[in-house]
């Protein structure tokens, strides 16, 4: 690998980072797990002057889960730390059932949570969860922290609405309103691949009542989508074949997905409402299911 | 005390590789390798289009960067001499563009400096002009009317076709097709891809003015070939040239080429008369060197009622890219395709095979392909199962019914060659066996009642490898045989060199099993060299399957030459005469009085002090083989798969594999050849292919786009063998590299195709990608020829 020249940074505190970064200005960026960032560099994509490197700071790998419900995880959790936390298959389903659909082993050994969020790539996978769940983002700068809210937080393709000084600092999934269930289904070419076209779905339940959903599509569009539509066509009843197969025709409706080597913008379409359908019809309550399913 | 053969590592001990000492420990010696005092550092600037005029090269902002030592343009190689190339097919190759560009990822350019880092900003810094011109990327738009003319270079040509060729009767063909009951079509394109091998291209060039000599280091699998071809290129003196290739990180045709890379770092070591590195990145690799097939594939079948096959009409449409610069048997332009139906009886066939320029990256002839046999496999089991589908026959009795049958040898196939051994129905059986076949089909049947579509598909094959003889096969008119060079030292321990090149086939052990079983040194005395022309007898390298066909039979033969002169040192140390002698492994022994003997080892000793008189001392000698025939190895794969239909993505659930390469010198590392051809056959039908957008950009020149299944992925295979040792090889020897990727992707395809036969579907392209085959299902047609994708 050869990039062109950088300065190279290794701050032990946030605060550290962050006049690192107020320095550098829009030329410093922030390394995490280096697994989007570094391959960008590679090509010469990117050539940032300064890099950041947080991964000596002390304190940002926490994941843990307040007695309210309310999910946190620190800026350097990695994908595997998610997946490995076998106690998220029941407070957080979907997290749990992307956690290993996020890349391959290798890379999921160094990237972060927070990085794949603050990277906006459209086909990231964590973002369409964040979506499902109405999660958001802790940024500190310069002034203090502010919270903001996921589908707000990516502006566009690869763009968040981060300053350059800001550091994302947690990311925060809000307690359950009821019981809640989940799932995520990736359709990939291959372990590794990113998403022809990826679910994520969120819901919760006062007995068998949706009393809240969520859907957040991958791949579909040139960001993470959020399905607001199909998932309120699930909300204030109990999920049938009927308000199933709805939501997935909105989900395959607001997609806005290209034709590309991965297939005709129709296919990835069918995919998001088959994929809708199945992970819904999955966590109808007749039905012992897993929502694990890999599919390609 | 007759010695064991296995137990010294002789034929058919699973000897562990004696290159993975090395590998394991990271102590493998690759060309990035090497750090020679004074090395400069090379990198290439490409064409990011695919087809441009060059009006303007600026590269004053390279030289304005500390480090940089020279810049290359074509109007610079062109002022030597060195704009133009030959490649190994008699057409020519841009070294770097002069007058246009022809493929995205041509070499434009390339700055040498003091590190790789500044090479890299160095290129940045030229900036060059383009005008864009209307890209071809594909045959069909190289003959449109409104074509641009990609090769205006050459004098004679006007038009986008680098041949027309054809092999095989076509009146008897006709003649078959119109007593024909059924005639049954398939119409296939069997796409672009790419060996990648883990090491991409490299070398170092060395020119030392003060020797005149001039020293490469370089990623190839033909080191000879190369010095011959550098020698004429840039007109320096062959014994002045020694080309080492040093461990190689895979090959699979990838490395048979001369690539421009290599021509353009030796001249920058004469200009600058320092060493000159350049290793190739893996997108380089993949975006500009020697690829595997892109050929559109026509056929037809000419049929009895009663599933008797009666002739074959082939028609291929092969894209080159912009040079015609892949390396084949010179009388043959579309390599050994018309080596099809080899395994079946058929009286008549005829092939016609056109070859075009695109604005592609030049080969075809790569990925263990053995000269497009890859291919023509594959059209040949694609065609059977359409066949037996129209006449409603079972595919393997269909098969079974037309197969050469085992007393029949030697057969003359189809197309005039000479197969001369083989039990094609035992293979099939073993793998009908293994699979469970009538249970799968009542399987099949169960599951669709509930609706899942299970799928089984077989493939047989058998192919030609180990090129020559030299009366057929020559490359540039060097003719295609191999040699080795064996010297046995006085302590009884060995070394031997050949002029093939390994590259992950384990020569280092398997010769050596050769020489134990000749000889019986045991395998872990003789130590084995190649690649270094300084040192390695002649050899055409290793591609194609060649190297057990060819430089291993030198190896047994040169090591029969050294037990001939043994025996006489033997009778002359048991004072007997030479006719009163045996041989057993390892030993002579005088008939009369089998307690009487002398070990090899003692021959050897004596060899170097206690001759006969009046011979010469010492024991070496070499040998150069020339085949007499190719070998004929065969196989029977047979996959398992289930389809889902809503998604398309389909699972392999079971894959057998039974292969008869001949008596196997290494069954492990036979394995392993296996398992790694069926991992690529299965890569193929599923994932991995390298496309181009409508503008000729490459998808596919990274690991994301470039998809290589991972161990995830990849499914497990039941490995069986059947032996039918060659008749003509000494040890009874078939090559076995490229069976499985050959043979394999076919026996894929023809699974989901069974899955979804009722659907009216006949073909899906590879890859079977989920999306094709969704389509394929939902709209009930096939999904043949593909365009090339939209990327908007
Ligand atoms: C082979 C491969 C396959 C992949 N497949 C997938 C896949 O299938 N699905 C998927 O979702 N992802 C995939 N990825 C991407 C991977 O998940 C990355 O890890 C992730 O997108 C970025 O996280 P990171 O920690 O590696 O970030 P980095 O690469 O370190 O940074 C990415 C960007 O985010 C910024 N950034 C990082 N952390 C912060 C922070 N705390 N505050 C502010 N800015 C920050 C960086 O400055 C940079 O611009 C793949 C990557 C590779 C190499």
């Amino acid at each position: 690998m050869y990039p062109s020249r950088f300065k190279y940074e290794t701050p032990s505190t946030v605060e550290e980072a962050i006049g690192l970064l107020h320095d550098g200005g829009a030329d410093a960026k922030i390394l995490a797990g280096g697994q989007s960032l570094i391959p960008m560099m590679k090509l010469r994509f990117a050539a940032p002057g300064t890099i950041v490197d947080i991964n000596n700071i002390p304190g940002l790998d926490y994941m843990r889960t307040e007695s309210d419900g309310t999910f946190r995880v620190g800026a350097l959790v990695r994908h595997v730390d998610l997946e490995r936390a076998t106690e998220l298959k029941d407070s957080q389903p979907t997290i749990a059932a992307a956690a290993h659909l996020v890349a391959d082993p290798i890379v999921r050994t160094r990237g972060t949570f927070v990085g794949s969020l603050c990277h906006a790539d459209p086909q990231g996978d964590w973002a369409s969860c964040m979506v499902a769940l109405d999660g958001s983002v802790v940024a500190q700068g310069p002034k203090g922290r502010r919270t903001i809210g996921v589908d707000e937080f990516v502006k566009g393709p690869f763009t968040t609405v981060l300053a350059p000084d800001e550091l994302a600092v947690e990311a925060v999934v809000p307690k359950a309103q009821g019981v809640r269930s989940g799932g995520y289904l990736k359709l990939e070419r291959r372990i590794g691949d990113f998403a022809t076209a990826g679910v994520a779905v969120a819901i919760e339940r006062n007995g068998d009542v949706v009393s809240r959903a969520g859907i957040g599509l991958t791949g579909v569009g040139s960001r993470t989508i959020n399905a607001e539509e199909a998932a309120a066509a699930v909300v204030g009843q109990p999920l049938t074949p009927d308000t199933i197969e709805r939501a997935g025709d909105l989900a395959a409706a607001i997609s806005d997905p290209r034709s590309d080597h991965r297939g005709s913008a129709d296919y990835k379409r069918h995919i998001v409402a088959t994929f809708v359908t199945r992970l819904l019809t999955s966590m109808q309550p007749t039905r012992e299911q897993s929502t694990e399913e890999r599919v390609a | 005390m007759t010695l064991d053969e296995v137990k010294i590592g002789g034929l058919g001990a699973s000897r562990r590789r004696v290159e993975d000492n090395r590998f394991i420990r990271g102590k493998g010696n690759y060309v990035d390798d090497v750090v020679l005092p004074g090395m400069l550092h090379m990198e290439i600037v490409r064409s990011p289009l695919a087809h441009a005029r060059i009006k303007k090269i600026d590269i004053s902002g390279a030289y304005k960067i500390p480090g940089v030592r020279l810049v290359m343009t074509g109007e610079m190689m062109a002022a030597r001499n060195l704009g133009w190339m030959p490649t190994l097919s008699y057409d020519t190759q841009a070294i770097l563009a002069t007058d246009k560009v022809r493929f995205q990822g041509q070499e434009v350019a390339c700055v040498i400096a003091d590190d790789p880092y500044i090479a890299r900003d160095g290129c940045e810094a030229i900036v060059i002009e383009y005008e864009p011109l209307q890209p071809v990327v594909n045959p069909m738009q190289a003959v449109a009317p409104d074509a641009p003319l990609i090769r205006d270079d050459k004098v004679n040509q006007t038009d986008n076709i680098v041949f027309d060729w054809e092999v095989g009767d076509v009146i008897g063909t006709d003649q078959a097709f119109a007593e024909a009951d059924v005639v049954s079509e398939i119409d296939m394109h069997y796409p672009r891809s790419h060996p990648s091998p883990i090491e991409a291209c490299g070398s170092i060039a060395d020119y030392d003015r003060s020797t005149s000599k001039l020293t490469v280091y370089m990623t190839t699998q033909a080191p000879h070939i190369i010095r011959a071809a550098v020698s004429l290129v840039a007109e320096l003196p062959e014994h002045m040239i020694r080309i080492i290739s040093p461990d190689l990180g895979g090959g699979f045709g990838n490395k048979v080429p001369v690539y421009p890379g290599y021509v353009m770092s030796i001249l920058a070591s004469i200009l600058l008369e320092q060493p000159v590195k350049w290793i190739e990145d893996k997108s380089g690799n993949l975006i500009s060197t020697g690829f595997g097939r892109d050929v559109y594939l026509k056929g037809q079948m000419a049929l009895r009622n009663d599933g008797k096959i009666l002739g074959v009409r082939m028609h291929t449409d092969s894209d080159h890219g912009a040079f015609f610069a892949d390396a084949q048997p010179s009388k043959f332009k579309i390599g050994l395709m018309h080596s099809a139906f080899a395994c079946y009886d058929i009286p008549n066939a005829h092939l016609t095979a056109r070859g075009y320029y695109t604005n592609k990256a030049p080969g075809g002839v790569a990925y263990r392909c053995s000269f497009r046999v890859t291919e023509a496999m594959f059209f040949q089991e694609r065609m059977v199962q359409a066949a037996a589908d129209d006449l409603g026959m079972d595919q393997a009795e269909f098969r079974r019914k037309n197969f050469v049958r085992d007393d029949d040898f030697p057969h003359r196939t189809p197309f005039g060659f000479l197969t001369d051994s083989g039990q094609y129905e035992k293979c099939l059986d073993v793998g009908l066996e293994a699979i469970g076949y009538d249970d799968f089909l009542k399987q099949k049947e169960e599951a669709a009642a509930r609706g899942r579509l299970l799928g089984i598909g077989i493939s047989t094959m058998t192919e030609p490898l180990g090129a020559g003889n030299s009366r057929e096969y020559d490359i540039l008119g060097i003719k295609m045989f191999d040699s080795a060079e064996l010297r046995v030292h006085m302590t009884g321990k060995a070394i031997l060199r050949t002029g093939a090149k390994t590259q992950g086939q384990g020569h280092e052990t398997t010769w050596a099993q050769i020489v134990a079983h000749e000889l019986g040194i045991p395998a872990e005395d003789v130590v084995v060299e190649e690649g270094d022309t300084d040192t390695a007898p002649f050899g055409m390298g290793t591609y194609a399957s060649r190297s057990t066909p060819v430089a291993g039979a030198a190896v047994s033969m040169v090591s029969r030459k050294i037990r001939a002169k043994s025996r006489k040192i033997a009778a002359h140390l048991l004072e007997v005469s030479e006719e009163d002698i045996d041989w057993e492994l390892g030993r002579f022994y005088v008939r009369s009085a089998p307690d009487r003997g002398v070990t090899i080892q003692e021959c050897a000793m004596a060899a170097y002090s206690n001759v006969p008189d009046g011979m010469e001392p010492g024991l070496e000698n070499n040998a150069y083989y020339d085949p007499p025939n190719l070998t004929w190895p065969f196989a029977c794969y047979i996959a398992t798969v289930e389809v889902d239909p809503l998604t398309g993505v389909w699972d392999v659930l079971r894959v057998v594999a039974v292969d008869d390469c001949g008596v196997r010198i290494n069954p492990m590392i036979v394995e392993g050849q296996i398992m790694g051809g069926l991992t690529e056959a299965y890569a193929m039908a599923n994932m991995q292919f390298i496309t181009f957008d409508a503008d000729g950009n490459c998808v596919g020149g990274n690991y994301m786009d470039y998809l290589l299944p991972t161990a995830w992925e990849t499914p497990g295979f039941e490995l069986h063998e059947v032996v039918t040792p060659c008749p003509h090889h000494p040890i009874g020897a078939k090559g076995i590299g490229e069976c499985a990727t050959v043979g394999g992707p076919a026996a894929f395809v023809n699974a989901v195709i069974d899955a979804l036969k009722g659907t009216g579907v006949r073909n899906i392209d590879m890859p079977l990608l989920p999306d094709r085959v969704y389509e394929a299902v939902t709209q009930h047609h096939d999904v043949s020829g593909a365009p090339p994708v939209k990327t908007d």
